[in-house]
Formats: C-alpha cells, structure tokens, sequence
C-alpha cells in the first residue's frame, strides 16, 4: 500500500520533473560550467582550459559596462519614479467612485498589449527623420525647444525616452496592486482619524503607508529584479542592434553573445548572465533587509 | 460662535471640491497619457502612404481614413502566418502546462509519498532562478537536438513553470481533508478526485493561470528570437521587428501601424470581456517578469 | 455638552441600480441628549443605529434636518471640527503604532493655538491610560493584547482629547461574555469619572439597560421610544418594544377582549377595565406568572429549570404566539409531582395589550403611565 502510494506520487510529480530537469536543473549548472570553460567552441564542444577568464574578459569588454551603466540608470531612474507615479494615481483613484472603473481599465492596457508593439509606437513618437520631426519635437517646440531626435541622438535623449517607455510599461501592475492593497485597508482607520482631525497628509503618512508598507516593497523588490532584466523594452524602440545604438542592457549583451551577429560564445553570455544574477540577488538581499526593518507588521 | 461654524463647514466644503478636482485632473492627465500611444497607432494606421509622408508636423486627425495599410498589412508581409503560429504557440504551451503542472501540484498538496517536501522545498528554490540564467543552456540543447525553427523548439522549454506549480498546490491545499476522506469513502480513485473536485473547486486559480500564461505566451520574445530565424516561424513578437527592419520598406509607417494594430487587438479584446477575472488574475499572480 | 437630533433623516440610494427603492436608515428622529448622560441607543441589526451615530460624528451627512452641540448647529461641520471620540467594534486601533502612540495620534492632530507642548501631551497620554487602567502596556503594539486591553485601549484614545460627546459603536461586541460583563462596568465607570455625555449603540438590551441613563429603542430608522431603562421596560408603548427588552423574553398571547376582561383561548384571564372589546395580542412578563391553584389561567406544563434564585417554569399553550411560554417564579414555590398542567393567576401591571393591527399599546384606564 505505502510502496504504491510512493510510486503513485512520483508518477503524478514525473511530467513536471523531467520538464524541470531538462529546462531548468541541468541548464543551471550547466551555465556555471560554461562560465569556466575557456575558449569554448560551439561547433567543436572543445574548450582550452577551466578558469575565471570568461568573467575577466566579459568585466573588460566595454559593451559589456556600457550595458551595466545602462541598466543601473534605468533602475535608479525607473523604479523610484514609477513605484511613487504608481502611489500617487492608486491614492487618487481610490478617492474617487465615478469613473474609477473605466480608469482602471485603461491604466491596465499596457499590460495586455505587446511591448514590441506599443514600443513601435512610441519610436516613432519620439524618433526625428527627414520627413517629420516627430510629435515629441512637435511638443517640445511648443515650449521653444528644438528637435531632438530621441531615437538616433545623445545618449541622454535616448536613455529618456528608454525610462519613459518603462515606466509606462510596469505602471499598470503596479497601480493594480496599489489599489487593491489600498481598497483592503479598513475605513475605520481613516473614519478614526478623520474624527481625530487628522490632516489629509498625516493619514497619508502616518496610517496610509505604513498600512500598505508590505505591498509597497513587495513592488520595489520585483521592481528592482524586473527593472534589472530589462531587455525587450529597449529592442522595442532601438532596434536588435542594442550595441550600436549604446542602449544595450545587460540582458541584452547576454543575448547578443549568444547569437546574432556577435554571437556563439555562450562561455562570455554566462558569466555575464551569472555576474547578472550575482548583483539582482545583492540588491534583492540588501531590499529584503531594509524592508524587515521597516515593514511594522 | 455659530458664525464660525459656518466658515469652517463652508471651506471644508471648498477644500473637498478642489482635492477632487486635482484628483480627476490628475487621473484624466494620465489616462491620457495611457491611451494617446492607442490612439496614434490607430490614427497612424488610416492615414495613407502618401498623406502620412506629406505631414512634416504632424496631424492629430485625418479626414481622409482609409484600410489601404490593414490591406497591404496582410499581404505584403506574411502577418497571417505569425498570427497563427501565435495562436498555435499559445494553445499548445498552455495546454501542456496544464498537463504537467495539475498533477504535481495535486502530488504536492494531497497525495502521501517519501521525499515529498524535500522535493518540494527544492522546487521553492528553482523559484529564486531566473529565466535568463538558464536560458542559455537551453538555447544549445535545442540546438543540438535540431529544433531550431520547429514549434517543438519553440515550446517545449516554455512549458514548466515553478510558480503556478506553487500557485496551485497552495490553493488545493486549502480544500479541507473532510473532503478527500468522504471521497475515499466512497471508492472516488485520486484521480477522479483531481478532475471531479479539486480542478471545479480551484476554478478561479485555474483561470487566473490559465490568463497569466495567455498573455506570457502572446507578448513572448526573448526566447523566440533566440531559437527562430526563419520567418516561417515567427511569433507576433519578432513579426513586429521583422516587419520594422525589412518589411514594406523603411518608411511605410502606416503599414506597420496597420500590423501593429492587428497584433494588439485580440489580446485587448480579450481583456476588456474577461477584464474583472483578468485583473483579478494578475493581481493574485502578483508576478511580472 | 447637550447633542440635539433635530427632525434628523438619512436615506440611502438604493444599490441596486434597476430598482429605486431607496434604504431610510434615520427617519426623522428628534430628541435630546441630556449633557453628561449615558445613552443607549438599542435595536436589532441594521435598525440603522450605526448611521444615527455616525451622523452624530459628522462621517455622514444627513439628507435632511440637523444636529446640535449645545447651542451650536453642527450640521455642516466636518467630523474634526466637532470634538467628538469614537470607539469603533473594530476598535481601529493603527497595528503599526503602540499603544502609547495610539493615545498620542488624537493629540497630535492639534495645530495653531490649540497646539500642546511633549509635557502637556505625555501628561494627558498617562491620564488617559491611567482612566482605563493599561498604563503598564503602553509600549506594546494592539496586535500583542487580548481583545478587551484593546478596547481599553481604544477608548483612551477617544477620551486623551477630551470630547465634547463620545460615541462608542458596538464596542462590547468582539469580547467573549465575561470580559463584556467587566468592560461595561468599566465603560459606565469612566463615563461617570469623565462626565462625558456618552452615546452607546448596541444590539444588545441587555447591555444597554445595565448601564445607560436613557435608551433610545428603535427598529427600521425609527425611534419608539425613548426613556430610562427601567421605565421603557415597565411600561413599553407597543409590541416592538415589549418584545426587545427583557430576558427571558415576554410571552405573546393571541387574546380577545370582552366587556372589560381579557380572554385567553376559552378562560377569563384578567380583567382590563376600559380596554375597548376586540382581538389583541396580550404580552405577559414571565415574572407576571404567580402559580395558584385556583387560577384562572391553564397552561400545559413541558417542564421546571431551577436557576437557584429563582425557578422557570416551561410550558405551553396553543394561543401562544411562540412554542413555548416561560415563567419566573419564586423558588419557594413547589408544583405537585407529575402534574401536567399549571393554573396561574396573573400581575395586572406586568401584562401589556397590544391592538391586532398596527401593535400598539392600548392603555388602560386607572393604570399608571
């Protein structure tokens, strides 16, 4: 009875192990294995020697820390900004009860369309040809400033119009969860404190967010990894060739080394890939630490 | 005294009507800003070659719509063709998902066996991995094993996800052992327990999984790209930046619009019928890659 | 502080959008609250005792008629600027906060001139806690105390602000029975060490008459009647009211009236001079039973409970509107063995009658009230 009650729940759990064993286990230590074999041949499966010359190399190639410079402004810049846009349009929409329905829905869209797509959009929004300056300029020369092209022009033009397409991107999660930790809040706090002469910033402050202290860093936590594994949202408005367009993110390199053009070195990708992991688990860590001492229950 | 009273109840009046001005100003602001990147790429996608090319500044609105671009969309570049390897792409890994992750997650919460929950707690573990470190691995094995530009390629390492397993064993977990006990009593198998209680109990989840893989699978791009270069074989995804590099031409703006177009609007369609279990689902799934 | 609900009305739209039946949860009440009184505002759940007192606090707005502190028309005032303490049944304590930071919140809130310096507020905080006795606690978050240290709790922090009125919502209702027994003594104590004028809502009568000066009764927006516990039980003006006080609950009869007595089933139970003849429900307080012999009123007997003091008698009888009928008798009173019937005679000042329709009290004539 027990030995085919084992047999029984091994065969239940089998499909999903041989999945995760061929897709997830082996590849991740393969990928460790990679990261030390040097001069790994694709074609051949020959390598010279086992050494950390792949992370030396990948720490050297300037694409690479053109990529890390990259991508930490994009997470300096966008998960603040969008974690407090996010608050500040949750804190709002729970204020109101007509038409917070329809606003909900169009704040979720994004999340329901393809980022390759609205990226589409947005270059050429912002992008400057021959024929038309675009309606970004077109906006811009309302205030008596003059054309930037945000697509092919300096790196700050470009890095903005990359950490606007993010935040719009990651906004509607992040107003989804916003709200519902809001609307779980019990009315009898703010029914206490408004009895209590409380000022509409004090209840925000002080019962507010420490209320909603816990989804709040759940968001930055999975606003930092996600911010750190940006990828798609930049290929969306630049183009594959990241590198060119000096707006690769590491994700990006980690690719790029892999296939296309520059790639068929998978040794480089996964040490890259690994230092990636390496710094979202750091950051996470350091996240998780603060977030204990400063989420109250 | 009362005189007082009155001020104070008036401009207590006059701060609620200004804070909920600035709220729906506020909220109108950035509904706009949402929907504006809509509206563009449907305006964009009824101008005409021509006209589009003519406007150095460009116009809000046209008065001359036309479906040349939806037209040209469908027959210059093979967008059928993505759309249904989409489609084909989305049913089958889905579909297989299910299939591998009811079981396990059923193993997980209510059948008895050694080694359980070390298993368990390891899958916990594969939790923490991310999608990119094991991606490269998996992009040589498909490549040794010939699948590149197959749908077998395509799906098979899509198929497995740690976290619905988890999702969905939490959920069985909360039907009450009463259950399974009286169904035991009653000579129910494990199995027609699974199909005949469990899956009608945990719908909500089910569906809720079954959204978030959807929407996965059709906004997909990373590993498509890396396992396809033959447009046979594209997804919408790399459709889009095909079509952007060496579809219609460069410039033929208003045809890629029209493309774009197409592409969104089934899963949009989706979401506003199922819109409060969508919402629901995501913020219940509470993941975003 | 004198409160003063003045023709006071608050109707609901209705939630369901096809029908446009809207909800009257206050309808039309006026009366006064004496200054430094303890009322009870008491009806059964959703008789929208909770909308009058939120009402009182200024978290609603009524739709018509108004409501005075003292002299002052406070109608329009938002809730901050009424000087009002709420104790919520949920307490609403902040988790996040201790219990010396919830008593601080209130006092913070003060701007301009009314600002308190750390002394003045630490002085009022340990006051406040020293009134309902949590001094010792005050480091410790709500999530780590029982149920009712947290209802103490939330009490000082209505009161450390010194309210014009305080105003408690079912705040007995998540104790388990004895601490609710306590907690009520307690709550009467501090009213009367603070002179509060004091507005208690509750569900329960039992509550509501042990420790309020005054209770208001009401069913379905509307007050039936108000006046001091005892008065209201002794001498209710219909049948809603007679039926909501009093436990064991009063017994319901079917009766008739004729030529001045009252007939139960086929016997002559009491006489009721000026009751004019008819049918009428006849309510008989189960301490109105006396067991006699040759009385006039025969009821089948199901059983006897003794409670020590005193002895309950069941029993039962077909014009009986419930399935049983329950009289307290004195415990020195014995029924033969194996009897299966008992004869009452009954107190003519505890049987109330009620007209058939409509249940209102019909007086009699010499009796009092």
């Amino acid at each position: 009875m027990n030995k085919e009650n084992n047999l029984k729940g091994w065969l239940y759990l089998l499909p999903a192990l041989l999945f995760l064993g061929f897709f997830m286990v082996y590849p991740l230590v393969d990928v460790f294995v990679y990261s030390f074999e040097e001069g790994y041949n694709s074609a051949s499966q020959t390598f010279f020697g086992v050494g950390l010359y792949n992370y030396a190399y990948v720490l050297h190639d300037p694409y690479f820390l053109q990529a890390l410079k990259n991508t930490f402004i994009l997470v300096i810049i966008t998960v603040p900004l969008s974690t407090v846009i996010a608050l500040v349009i949750s804190v709002g929409l729970n204020s109101i009860a007509p038409l917070k329905k329809l606003y909900q829905t169009v704040y979720f869209l994004p999340y329901v369309t393809n980022t390759l797509a609205v990226g589409l959009v947005f270059m050429i929004l912002f992008k400057k040809t021959a024929y038309t300056d675009g309606l970004a300029n077109l906006v811009l020369a309302w205030f008596g400033r003059g054309p930037v092209d945000f697509i092919d022009g300096p790196y700050w033009a470009k890095m903005f119009v990359l950490c606007f397409y993010t935040i719009w991107v990651v906004l509607p999660f992040k107003i989804l969860i916003l709200t519902s930790a809001l609307a779980g809040v019990n009315q009898d706090y703010y029914n206490a404190a408004k009895v209590d002469g409380t000022s509409a910033w004090r209840i925000f402050y002080k019962i507010t967010l420490p209320m909603i202290s816990p989804m709040i860093f759940y968001l930055v936590i999975t606003g930092f990894i996600g911010a750190f594994k940006a990828y798609s949202d930049a290929v969306a408005l630049f183009g594959t060739n990241l590198n060119a367009a000096e707006m690769n993110t590491i994700v990006g390199y980690v690719y790029d080394m892999l296939y296309g053009d520059s790639g068929g070195y998978p040794s480089y990708a996964s040490a890259a890939a690994i230092i990636l992991f390496a710094v979202v688990f750091t950051i996470t860590m350091i996240n998780l630490s603060i977030s204990k001492k400063n989420v109250h229950y | 005294m009362s005189n007082n009273y009155d001020q104070i109840s008036r401009s207590a009046r006059a701060r609620r009507t200004a804070v909920r001005t600035i709220t729906y100003v506020l909220l109108t602001f950035w509904a706009l800003m949402v929907l504006f990147p809509y509206y563009w790429m449907l305006l964009t996608s009824v101008k005409g070659y021509g006209t589009y090319n003519a406007e150095y500044v460009p116009a809000f609105f046209t008065l001359t719509p036309t479906l040349e671009n939806y037209v040209s969309a469908f027959s210059e570049v093979p967008l059928a063709r993505y759309f249904l390897n989409t489609v084909v792409f989305t049913v089958v890994t889905t579909g297989l998902m299910m299939v591998v992750i009811v079981p396990a997650a059923f193993a997980f919460a209510r059948l008895e066996f050694k080694g359980r929950d070390l298993v368990f707690s390891l899958f916990l573990a594969l939790m923490m991995i991310p999608n990119e470190l094991v991606i490269i691995t998996n992009y040589q094995t498909i490549t040794g094993w010939g699948l590149r530009n197959s749908f077998p390629g395509l799906i098979l390492p899509s198929v497995t996800s740690v976290f619905y397993i988890y999702l969905l064993r939490e959920n069985f977990a909360q039907i009450p052992d009463e259950l399974y006990s009286a169904a035991k009593v009653d000579g129910t198998s494990d199995f027609k327990y699974l199909t005949r209680v469990m899956m009608p109990i945990c719908r909500p989840t089910i569906i809720t999984i079954v959204i978030l893989k959807v929407i996965e699978c059709w906004n997909s791009y990373v590993w498509p790209r890396l396992v396809t270069d033959d447009p046979a074989f594209f997804l919408v995804s790399g459709g889009i930046q095909e079509i952007r590099e060496n579809g219609f031409g460069r410039e033929n703006i208003p045809a890629m619009m029209a493309a774009v177009v197409v592409i969104s609007v089934p899963l949009i369609a989706l979401f506003l019928i199922f819109r409060n279990k969508v919402m629901a689902g995501v913020s219940r799934g509470g993941i975003k890659g | 502080m004198k409160v003063v609900l003045q023709n006071l009305t608050k109707v609901f739209p209705s939630r369901d959008k096809k029908s446009k039946d809207d909800v009257i949860a206050v309808n039309d009440f006026n009366f006064e609250i004496p200054d430094g009184k303890l009322i009870g505002l008491l009806g059964p759940s959703g008789c929208g005792k909770s909308t009058a007192l939120n009402l009182i606090s200024g978290l609603l707005r009524p739709t018509s008629g108004k409501v005075f502190f003292g002299d002052d028309d406070v109608t329009d005032l938002p809730p901050e600027n009424r000087g009002v303490g709420l104790v919520f049944q949920s307490y609403a304590l902040y988790p996040h906060l201790t219990v010396r930071q919830n008593i601080m919140f209130p006092l913070q809130n003060l701007k301009g001139t009314a600002r308190l310096s750390r002394e003045e507020i630490d002085r009022r905080v340990l006051e406040a806690a020293k009134l309902v006795q949590i001094e010792g606690l005050m480091e410790r978050k709500p999530g780590e105390m029982s149920g009712g240290q947290q209802q103490r709790v939330a009490i000082a922090r209505a009161v450390v602000k010194m309210p014009r009125v305080l105003l408690l919502d079912e705040p007995l209702s998540n104790l388990d029975a004895r601490l609710r027994l306590q907690t009520r003594e307690e709550i009467r104590r501090i009213q009367r060490d603070t002179g509060i004028t004091t507005v208690f809502v509750t569900h329960d009568q039992e509550e509501a008459m042990s420790i309020s000066d005054m209770i208001v009764v009401m069913k379905d927006g509307v007050v039936h009647q108000i006046g001091k516990p005892q008065q209201v039980y002794d001498d209710p003006v219909n049948l809603f009211v007679s039926k909501f006080l009093g436990t064991p609950p009063i017994n319901v009869f079917e009766g008739r009236v004729k030529g001045g007595a009252l007939f139960i089933g086929d016997e002559r139970v009491l006489d009721v001079p000026g009751a004019p003849d008819g049918p009428v429900w006849a309510g008989i307080r189960p301490e109105g039973f006396i067991p006699q012999a040759d009385g006039p009123f025969t009821c089948a007997l199901s059983g006897v409970e003794v409670m020590g003091r005193d002895v309950s008698v069941v029993c039962r009888h077909p014009a009986c509107a419930s399935a049983q009928i329950r009289a307290i008798v004195s415990s020195e009173i014995r029924l033969p063995e194996g009897a299966t019937s008992v004869r009452f005679s009954l107190k003519p000042h505890k049987v109330f009658l009620f007209e058939r329709d409509g249940e209102a009290r019909i007086r009699l004539a010499g009796a009092k009230g």
